[in-house]
């Protein structure tokens, strides 16, 4: 078993230290090591989407990421998204719009979305559906969600802060 | 029981409050099984068989246990044998020594990925690492993949101690045959003018559920233990992990964690009771979660089927008669749902002749668990398209064809007593009369089709408990696991009957030692049973607080009134009190106050759903595009409607998978070749249209609120409703689920040139 690197990374705004072994995963790190567990682990092989977070302003599945790459980089994970002045705008839409049953997608759809708005304020239905692709629900069959997405773009399109 | 209140409007109930766990679940705070971690903790994994079917002759542990960090090795050798008979357990009776032996092989494996050996240690890395340090020593047997292979005479045999009835002492594959029958079909099939018999075959598909299994158990040197796990019924774990484990059942506590999807998948045990017993081994707490890869091969997919099919009616549209033959694979051991399957495939209808054959089949795959609606689904396909054909050659609207024919309040069942007050034609009428229905559908290798679901709904036990505070509000204690937003419908129930907001109800999940008995979250029972316990609880608060007012006002309880949270009495309009200044006085009045409510409900409203569909198929590719897809359900009563939509909406999701894309896809060996979510492809966000909802209000006689089951009829129509459109679209019956593009497309290349024969059509 090789011995463990310390690696240090800004994760939601903070600079972050932390120790792992070469073979694991962001995801695993995220959840065992810095016991951040909102994002979820669905299938380990970045098909599912339940552990989407953002690195350098990109989605991408943790799972598909080992922990020694965050070096350097900055990491957006579900716990960061709220602000200081409350929920984020897109959580606030998909709390009034119904768009989780179960929940244990969300947080992976929440990343999904922000990072498809910070790029795209204004996206069409088929984009919206397009960015989303990646992100699996079985429960909700997807439609309270994109309305939640639609209608938190508009939000924020009116003026309306983030967060 | 309270009387129903059907017809009396609600303040609280069918508004849309935002649900109260809701601010945990968007921040990503909210725990799930997997989110909890103890201290000193070990990790633990299993060893899985790489064959379809083979005899066990050796496991070697030694190699495995000598690597730094594994703590413990257990093998089915060491858990209890458990009597061969039926338990209480899950939604219904179960087998415990099958459960025992699914959980952990014994003498035999019988499907690629049935575990043989559990591995504690202490990293999940290092678990996996001595789990390929394992060695077992099999002797392969042929594998048994479908259920024709399986009933063929000399089919290898799963089980050699199997027997069924009627084949007496003979090793068999066939666990049960049911039969039900009414009138004389070959009598009825005499007066039909049309006649359709087809055979068709459905796919195994799985839930799909986005968590995999999970469970952290910690069992104490008192011989008290937790167990924290993602599960639909908490009392189900403590029960099936006590008999396996062979642990008291009363020093089990279960607390349910939030859960990632269940679908019916979760009502059954796979990890918790084999960490319970590693910790126990151990003296450390265990956690254990599955891959998905170990999901998709070893836990309760649902039956893949062959259903034989055979409807006949009068040219004015009267169905007469109904021949039906079905088996379901049950997997590896007894149990599938053939017999719900039997009980709703004709459940819509009035048809006078009748006789369904089911059969129950062991096949070399994992053992089968219950999936919304349990096969209800499967039989849907063969009949709803049937009359759907039927309606066509009658030359009638399909709607209308059903009206002519539908179950109605006195209509007999297939089974059971004849209906009480039913919602199908109104569930009828109402997709007649939707915004879908009624638009034209327009442009080339385009066509719409219906079909039409029916299920049972369960009540069975709940229990719950209302507190009120100090302040006027109020906490409901429920048993009944939140899968989709139940918890904030108890929440509404509780205002309703309180008089008070939704929000000033806070409702909490309890563990099994918290709160009485409560059975699972399946069966469509939720929002009805844990509804109907809810309701008792909080108008025992209410009887209580009748009688504080009566003894603060000398008068008699029953000369109390209470409505929209205020105490009055008649004659004396001084004596006025808010539920919020009467909290004030519990102390000197008696004490705090506590309603409990506890129910068995033994009949509770079947619902109804029908599926409308818009399809486009592409004549290339044959893909199929859903352009437009709408449900329509009967619920009784929604309690809070965003998230009965959502039912809706799901069920017509997964049923779309079903009808699509979604099998189960294994070589000749019997090993699974797609167990990742890649290949087991589920619809995505992509796939999708807007998914439209109707909800029918017609009230469930005997509730208090009038609701029905509201998650699982959803499901049992999209299929068919799906493979109607195509027939609009392309001329073509498909008789197989999935209608994937592979078989879409040779059913269409056969109709090109020609070569249509009832094979060629189902796409084989």
């Amino acid at each position: 078993m090789a011995k463990k690197t310390v690696v240090e990374t800004t994760l939601n705004g903070e600079t972050v230290e932390f120790l792992c072994e070469p073979r694991e995963c962001l995801l695993e790190v995220l959840r065992d090591e810095l016991e951040l567990t909102g994002s979820k682990e669905g299938c380990l092989t970045g098909d599912c989407g339940a552990c989407t977070v953002i690195v350098d302003g990109r989605s991408a599945c943790s799972c598909l990421m080992l922990a020694v790459e965050a070096q350097g980089k900055k990491i957006e994970t579900i716990e960061g998204l709220a602000g200081p002045n409350g929920l984020h705008v897109l959580q606030q839409k998909f709390l009034e719009h119904a768009a989780l049953q179960c929940g244990i997608c969300t947080p992976g759809f929440l990343m999904s979305a922000k990072a498809l708005l910070d790029r795209n304020p204004s996206p069409t239905e088929p984009e919206i559906r397009y960015a989303l692709a990646g992100n699996l629900c079985r429960c909700t069959g997807y439609d309270k969600i994109v309305r939640a997405v639609t209608d938190a773009a508009k939000t924020l399109a009116s003026g309306a802060r983030a967060a | 029981m309270a009387a129903s209140t059907n017809g009396k409007t609600f303040k609280v109930i069918g508004t849309r409050p935002i649900r109260h766990d809701g601010l945990e679940k968007v921040t990503g705070r909210a725990k799930y099984g997997a989110d909890y971690s103890l201290p000193d903790m070990l990790h633990g994994k299993m060893l899985r068989s790489p064959y379809a079917h083979a005899r066990i002759k050796s496991i070697k542990i030694d190699k495995a246990l000598a690597l730094p960090g594994v703590k413990a090795i257990i093998t089915g050798a060491d858990l209890p044998t458990l009597p061969d008979e039926m338990a209480t357990g899950g939604e219904g009776p179960v087998n415990l020594a099958h459960l025992s032996e699914n959980l952990l092989a014994r003498d035999k494996v019988l499907y690629d990925g049935h575990a043989v050996a559990a591995v504690a240690a202490t990293n999940a890395h290092i678990a996996e690492e001595a789990v390929r340090l394992i060695e077992v020593d099999y002797e392969v047997l042929p594998p048994v993949m479908t259920v024709e292979d399986a009933m063929k005479p000399g089919a290898a045999i799963l089980n050699p101690k199997l027997r069924n009835k009627e084949e007496g002492d003979k090793e068999t594959n066939i666990a049960s045959h049911l039969q039900f029958k009414r009138g004389e079909v070959d009598e009825g099939f005499k007066s039909a003018d049309y006649v359709i018999e087809r055979e068709f075959k459905t796919a195994m598909v799985h839930q799909g559920y986005i968590e995999p299994h999970n469970g952290v158990a910690i069992f104490g040197s008192d011989g008290h233990s937790t167990i924290w796990c993602s599960t639909q019924g908490s009392f189900a774990v403590r029960a099936l992990s006590a008999a396996v484990a062979g642990v008291p059942e009363s020093n089990i506590k279960v607390v349910p964690a939030e859960i990632g999807g269940g679908f019916g998948g979760k009502l059954t045990v796979y990890l918790e009771p084999i960490a319970l017993f590693l910790s126990k081994k151990t003296g450390k707490p265990v956690k254990m979660i599955m891959s998905r890869g170990d999901v998709l091969k070893a836990t309760g997919p649902t039956s893949g089927s062959t259903i034989r099919c055979k409807i006949g009616c009068t040219k004015d549209g009267k169905l007469v008669a109904a021949k039906i033959w079905m088996a379901y694979e049950a997997g590896a051991y007894p149990g599938s749902p053939v017999g719900a399957g039997a009980m709703t495939i004709i459940a819509p209808y009035n048809i006078p002749h009748m006789i369904i054959d089911a059969y129950d089949v062991l096949v070399n795959r994992p053992k089968t668990a219950a999936y919304r609606a349990p096969g209800a689904t499967n039989a849907a396909m063969a009949s709803e398209t049937i009359i759907d054909e039927l309606a066509d050659k009658c030359g009638i609207d399909p709607i209308q064809f059903r009206l002519l024919n539908a179950a109605q309040e006195g209509t007999a069942q297939t089974a059971g007593p004849p209906y009480k007050k039913i919602g199908y034609v109104e569930t009828l009428e109402a997709l007649k009369n939707s915004p879908h229905y009624k638009s034209k559908l327009e442009g080339p290798n385009r066509g719409r089709g219906i079909a039409t679901g029916f299920w049972f709904n369960i009540g069975m036990n709940s229990s719950a408990i209302v507190h009120l505070n100090g302040d006027g509000t109020a906490s409901v204690v429920i048993g009944s696991v939140d899968v989709g937003g139940t918890r904030a419908a108890q929440a509404m129930v509780t205002a309703e009957v309180l008089g008070i907001r939704a929000e000033d109800v806070r409702p909490l999940v309890a563990d099994t030692d918290s709160i009485g008995y409560n059975d699972v979250t399946g069966g469509s029972r939720t929002a009805v049973t844990t509804g109907a316990a809810v309701f008792a609880a909080a108008e025992d608060a209410v009887r209580q607080l009748k009688e504080r007012a009566a003894k603060l006002w000398e008068k008699k309880p029953e000369e109390i009134a209470y409505a929209d949270g205020v105490l009055t009495t008649a004659g004396d309009p001084s004596k006025k009190l808010t539920i919020k200044e009467m909290a004030k006085q519990f102390a000197r009045t008696g004490g705090p106050i506590t309603g409990r409510g506890s129910v068995n409900l033994r009949t509770v409203g079947p619902s109804f759903a029908a599926t409308c569909v818009d399809v486009e198929v592409d004549p290339d590719t044959a893909k199929v595009k859903i352009l437009r897809a709408t449900c329509v359900q009967d619920v009784g009563k929604a309690l809070h409607p965003s998230y009965v939509e959502g039912q809706m909406q799901g069920g017509t999701a997964q049923g779309i998978g079903w009808a699509l894309n979604e099998e189960y896809v294994y070589d000749d060996r019997g090993n699974l070749r797609n167990f990742g979510l890649l290949d087991y492809r589920m619809p995505t966000c992509l796939d999708l249209p807007e998914l439209e909802t109707v909800i029918v209000e017609v009230p469930a006689p005997g509730h208090p609120i009038g609701s029905r089951g509201v998650g699982e009829v959803s499901i049992v129509s999209p299929p068919a409703a799906v493979a109607n459109a195509i027939a609009h679209a392309t001329g073509i019956r498909m008789v197989v689920l999935p209608m994937s593009p592979p078989r879409l497309m040779k059913a269409m290349h056969n109709k090109r040139n020609g070569t249509e024969t009832q094979a060629a059509a189902a796409g084989r």
